[in-house]
């Protein structure tokens, strides 16, 4: 093809757009629907995902020390727990951080901070924060602990308390875990029907835009001209179509998930949709603005293809 | 240059359109078909743009079979046969230039030839200062001269009139008329379809009268005889 032949098309392909406008604005009316519809799934996919991950990190272990249990001690403690193979971070909160994150929780409770201010002393002890690289292996790094702590001897243990996802807390965590799972599955489901369904429909749009130019279809093929220069400029028009929907679907998201980020944020915990968008944003650029192009020119080559057999 | 062989044409149903039409066209002439409605004529012009192939028998264009013709390389025979129809069938979305240039882009014309041939073919139909209207904004006459200019515009060997006049009123009639014989002084075969008796007996040119899908006469200089 030259670029003749390439000007006219991408020509006739604009300019037809341009003259059709409430066709085309129906057209893109449809397939910003769609376009939402499968933003949507992404949004909703990553949030079942995060949700999830949410609550399997949650599941750590605190290992208490006694007020007076010297720092080398622990520090010991903490080499021994990071020599484990089940053991994917210990991280080591110290009796002061322990106190500021304590007066952190309770800035809003007087109460406390009064009765904290009483005892003029720090009341606790410094803390080993525990993740294991799976939720089953707490049994076991509990088992060892204590058996480290007898192994102390005649020294007393300097172990306060232990603080796990013990088999019970498992129990819960796995059935919170299926119900998100099947959660995800039955949206994946729903989403991919609606998906599937607004497709369908945007096809059909661009199918009835089309039916309204069937007669023209039939002159250019009287005049001579051929099926793939007359095929061309529809596919423009669909592109077209495409490309304008999904850029005001990325411009809807904006102000969208900005007002939904906090709400979300505070409801499935962890992830804000606005952040997740902003720094997503290629990945959406690059899905909504591919579909809508995609879907504008399959659809426009499907339609004309059944009017061209004149 | 054009030589229908022995064509018949059944639709399904039965219902025969043509019955063993044999007849050739030369270069350069000026043939009329008449006919009552339902005789025929229109399924002749649709076989000429291989729309309709026939039942039996062959219709020749320049020693080519149009039936045998792929699908891909119809649009080369339709580019050397011009078409013009009772109804226009104008782009609506396109001014009259464009519609002409519509043509000759779509037989892969230069720029330069289109932008100095659509005022020149428009000027012969004499529609010099419409150019950038569009069709809804012509008179049916006007309409037809963009038709009949569009047909025109690549030098085809032969236009095709199917009933270009069924719409019109007796002056552009007349003008439309005027245009084809002025056309056909200028070398391009022309083939017309009509039942406007006036049409063909001011004519005086070759007359194919068909009835019931079957030739039933053929005369020089014929008159419109039903």
């Amino acid at each position: 093809m030259d670029i003749v032949t390439t000007k006219r098309i991408l020509r006739a392909g604009f300019l037809d757009f341009w003259r059709n406008g409430f066709v085309s604005l129906a057209a893109i009316l449809m397939m910003i629907f769609t376009l939402f519809t499968i933003g949507m799934a992404m949004f909703t996919g990553v949030i079942l995902q995060t949700t999830l991950q949410e609550f399997r990190d949650k599941a750590d272990m605190n290992v208490y020390f006694t007020t007076d249990a010297a720092e080398e001690r622990i520090v010991e403690v903490q080499a021994s727990l990071k020599a484990l193979p089940e053991v994917a971070e210990v991280s080591y909160i110290s009796r002061e951080e322990a106190l500021a994150a304590f007066r952190e929780r309770h800035k809003n409770n007087q109460l406390i901070l009064q009765a904290l201010e009483e005892l003029g002393d720090n009341p606790l002890g410094a803390v080993l924060k525990v993740r294991a690289k799976d939720i089953s292996q707490y049994d076991s790094i509990a088992s060892f602990l204590n058996g480290q702590g007898a192994l102390g001897g005649g020294q007393t243990s300097v172990i306060d308390k232990i603080n796990y996802y013990d088999a019970a807390h498992r129990a819960a965590i796995d059935r919170l875990g299926a119900v998100t799972d099947s959660a995800r599955w039955i949206g994946l489901v729903i989403i991919l029907i609606f998906v599937a369904a607004t497709i369908a429909i945007s096809l059909n749009t661009m199918r009835l835009a089309i039916y309204s130019s069937r007669d023209e279809i039939s002159v250019m093929r009287l005049v001579g001209a051929g099926q793939a220069y007359i095929r061309a400029p529809f596919m423009v028009e669909g592109v077209l179509v495409g490309l304008s929907a999904s850029l005001v679907t990325l411009l809807l998201f904006y102000p969208l998930t900005w007002w939904l980020g906090s709400a979300t944020q505070n409801f499935f915990g962890g992830i804000n949709v606005f952040y997740y968008y902003l720094s997503n944003f290629l990945l959406f650029f690059g899905v909504l603005v591919g579909s809508g192009v995609l879907l504008g020119a399959v659809a426009s080559y499907l339609a004309v293809r059944r009017y061209l057999t004149i | 240059m054009i030589y229908f062989d022995r064509v018949s044409k059944v639709y399904a149903g039965d219902t025969v359109a043509l019955q063993d039409v044999s007849f050739s066209v030369e270069a350069g002439e000026f043939i009329s078909i008449v006919g009552h409605s339902g005789a025929g004529k229109t399924t002749l012009v649709k076989m000429l743009l291989a729309q309709e192939k026939p039942t039996s028998g062959a219709v020749f264009f320049e020693s080519i079979n149009i039936h045998e013709v792929p699908p891909k390389r119809i649009n080369d025979l339709r580019r050397k046969i011009g078409t013009v129809f009772q109804d226009f069938r104008l782009l609506p979305g396109r001014t009259a230039y464009e519609n002409i240039a519509f043509a000759m882009e779509a037989a892969g014309r230069s720029e330069e030839d289109i932008y100095s041939d659509v005022p020149h073919v428009l000027e012969l139909v004499d529609l010099g200062n419409k150019m950038s209207n569009f069709p809804d904004e012509l008179s049916g006459g006007e309409q037809q001269r963009v038709a009949i200019a569009r047909a025109i515009v690549n030098q085809p060997d032969v236009v095709i009139a199917d009933e270009p006049t069924g719409n019109l009123d007796p002056v552009n009639t007349f003008e439309v008329v005027q245009i084809l014989k002025k056309i056909n002084d200028l070398g391009t075969t022309i083939v017309l379809t009509t039942h406007n008796k006036g049409v063909i007996d001011s004519l005086k040119k070759r007359v194919i009268t068909m009835d019931r899908g079957k030739v039933i006469r053929d005369d020089r200089e014929g008159k419109y005889i039903l």
